[in-house]
């Protein structure tokens, strides 16, 4: 099993981001991740390693990121027809579901990771005043698990907007109209539960909402996971 | 070794109120090419899709290489390759790349399967050109690519979904020619899906013609051809008429005559001398020009047992 899915990550580290729409979308997405973690440190000032910015870049970077790499995987497949091979080779559904998910998780993740430290090198030049500065540690935990899980439950997302998706175009709009259900509900929320929502909102510090955000994340990962990986089945690959 | 690598008992898969296959039973010998004929939409992808485990029979039965695919898909996957209706070629990556993958993918030792790469891309002429990426090469190319990526893992049995369609005439031939080398040098079975009679009659030891799901005929090219088509011959000249067609309609060994311009066809019941026919032509006046004796090609088959089915 290892194996098989070590050969899929080999096969998606070479076809990850090849096609030239994909290509493009990906480098429009990274755009504000860079200047989100090289521009923002420096007009943010020291308090960027103690403030809520560097969370916020470390949860949007994977969710941009997945957004194309995870349909360019699956539902590109089927768009550059390819996804009947693979099927009728001797691959377990599984090998190529983890295979297909380790490699933009980690490239999710990665990247995340590392434009925080590069935000960290650019506060440090410019606001560190020979004096060395660094996350929080809540701050660092918050970057290193929600990352994390971001990564992750857009992975098991992707997925299942892309089973059923023609091209990787129509997989990403899915996608992207998940992202913002949060967005939606709150918006949709009676007054009387959103008044309610601002005063519990209120209440909590910083760490606090940190943990209830983890919490939260970890229940809906678990969630799009089962889900996504009891409905990835070959019978349930081929749309016509 | 079981000398059948295919058997079909009552296959039948619907899709909602579709029969794409109706109560199909063939046996493909171990082996042999066996073609599989049908017009589009005659349900050869569906069989193919059937028999990788791909999908599931509504009813019926089939067996692979020993193997049931709906009960164990992994068993025959594991020892089949496939060519199906896309070539599945990555276009991002080299050829060489394309085939290393699949190379994993079989878990070919790394010493076994640099070799073998070699081995089938110099067989097909493309070894050369292994570094270039597949997406630059034409159609026929990436064909050959993916018939030798069904190889790679020298299965017993390849599934190949029309191989030659959508190709021009030099590139179908010259992929017709590396599958037949390809099979010698192999020696495995080949199941072909096609609509190009050509292409089966060249190939195929028998061959299965499929109509809406349901089979219509089955046997060896030459067999079908004598079978449905039936013995003929030709005729060109000068000097026919309704005369010489009703004496010829006569004769006890003449099923009909057909005459289009100065070419006449004769269809024979059964193996007959054609030299009285021809004198009798002669004295009826027809200045013959050429004889031509054979039996119906497959495509002229093929059409007669659609027709037959409407």
């Amino acid at each position: 099993m290892i194996e098989d899915v070590l050969t899929v990550m080999w096969k998606e580290r070479r076809t990850m981001l090849r096609g030239k729409a994909s290509r493009s979308k990906f480098l429009q997405m990274m755009l504000f991740p860079i200047i989100l973690n090289t521009v923002f440190p420096i007009t943010w000032g020291p308090d960027w390693v103690t403030d809520f910015p560097p969370l916020l870049s470390a949860m949007i970077i994977p969710a941009l990121l997945l957004a194309v790499t995870v349909p360019d995987s699956f539902a590109g497949e089927r768009e550059r027809h390819t996804l009947g091979t693979l099927l009728a080779s001797r691959l377990p559904d599984r090998a190529i579901f983890f295979g297909k998910l380790v490699t933009p998780i980690v490239m999710g993740w990665g990247t995340a990771l590392l434009l925080s430290l590069v935000s960290l090198v650019v506060v440090n030049v410019a606001h560190g005043e020979g004096e060395l500065l660094l996350f929080t540690l809540p701050i660092a935990m918050g970057i290193l698990t929600l990352s994390f899980l971001l990564s992750t439950t857009m992975a098991g997302a992707g997925v299942l907007t892309s089973l059923r998706s023609e091209t990787v175009q129509e997989a990403m709009q899915k996608l992207l109209n998940f992202i913002t259900i949060p967005a939606v509900l709150v918006q949709v929320l009676p007054l009387l539960f959103r008044e309610k929502f601002i005063t519990f909102m209120n209440t909590v510090n910083g760490l606090q909402l940190l943990i209830i955000v983890v919490v939260i994340l970890v229940v809906v990962d678990i969630g799009v996971f089962t889900v996504a990986f009891n409905r990835f089945r070959r019978s349930q690959m081929y749309l016509d | 070794m079981n000398d059948i690598a295919i058997r079909m008992e009552n296959l039948t898969r619907d899709f909602g109120s579709l029969r794409a296959l109706d109560n199909l039973s063939l046996e493909v010998p171990a082996g042999d090419i066996f073609g599989f004929l049908g017009p589009n939409g005659a349900g050869k992808t569906t069989t193919i899709r059937l028999l990788l485990g791909l999908l599931e029979p509504t009813s019926g039965r089939v067996e692979v290489l020993g193997y049931d695919p709906s009960k164990q898909p992994d068993e025959v996957r594991a020892r089949t390759g496939a060519l199906l209706e896309y070539t599945g070629i990555y276009e991002q990556m080299s050829a060489e790349d394309n085939l290393e993958f699949y190379a994993r993918v079989w878990r070919l030792p790394t010493a076994e399967r640099r070799g073998r790469i070699k081995e089938l891309l110099t067989e097909i002429g493309l070894w050369e050109r292994r570094k270039e990426l597949a997406g630059k090469w034409s159609k026929g190319m990436k064909q050959k690519l993916a018939l030798a990526r069904a190889m790679l893992h020298r299965p017993p049995l390849i599934l190949l979904d029309e191989p030659t369609a959508g190709l021009d005439v030099m590139a179908a031939v010259s992929v017709r020619e590396n599958l037949a080398s390809l099979a010698v040098s192999e020696g495995v079975t080949i199941f072909l899906t096609t609509h190009n009679m050509v292409e089966a009659e060249r190939l195929c030891a028998q061959v299965a013609v499929i109509r809406e799901g349901s089979l219509v005929a089955l046997s060896d090219p030459d067999n079908l051809r004598t079978q449905i088509g039936g013995n003929r011959m030709e005729i060109v000249g000068s000097g026919f008429d309704e005369n010489t067609l009703t004496l010829l309609r006569a004769r006890p060994e003449v099923s009909t005559a057909e005459l289009t311009g100065e070419h006449l066809t004769i269809y024979l019941d059964e193996e007959a001398d054609t030299a009285p026919l021809v004198k009798l032509l002669v004295d009826a006046g027809v200045a013959v020009e050429e004889v031509f004796r054979g039996k119906a090609s497959l495509e002229e088959v093929f059409v007669t047992l659609m027709e037959e089915e409407r």
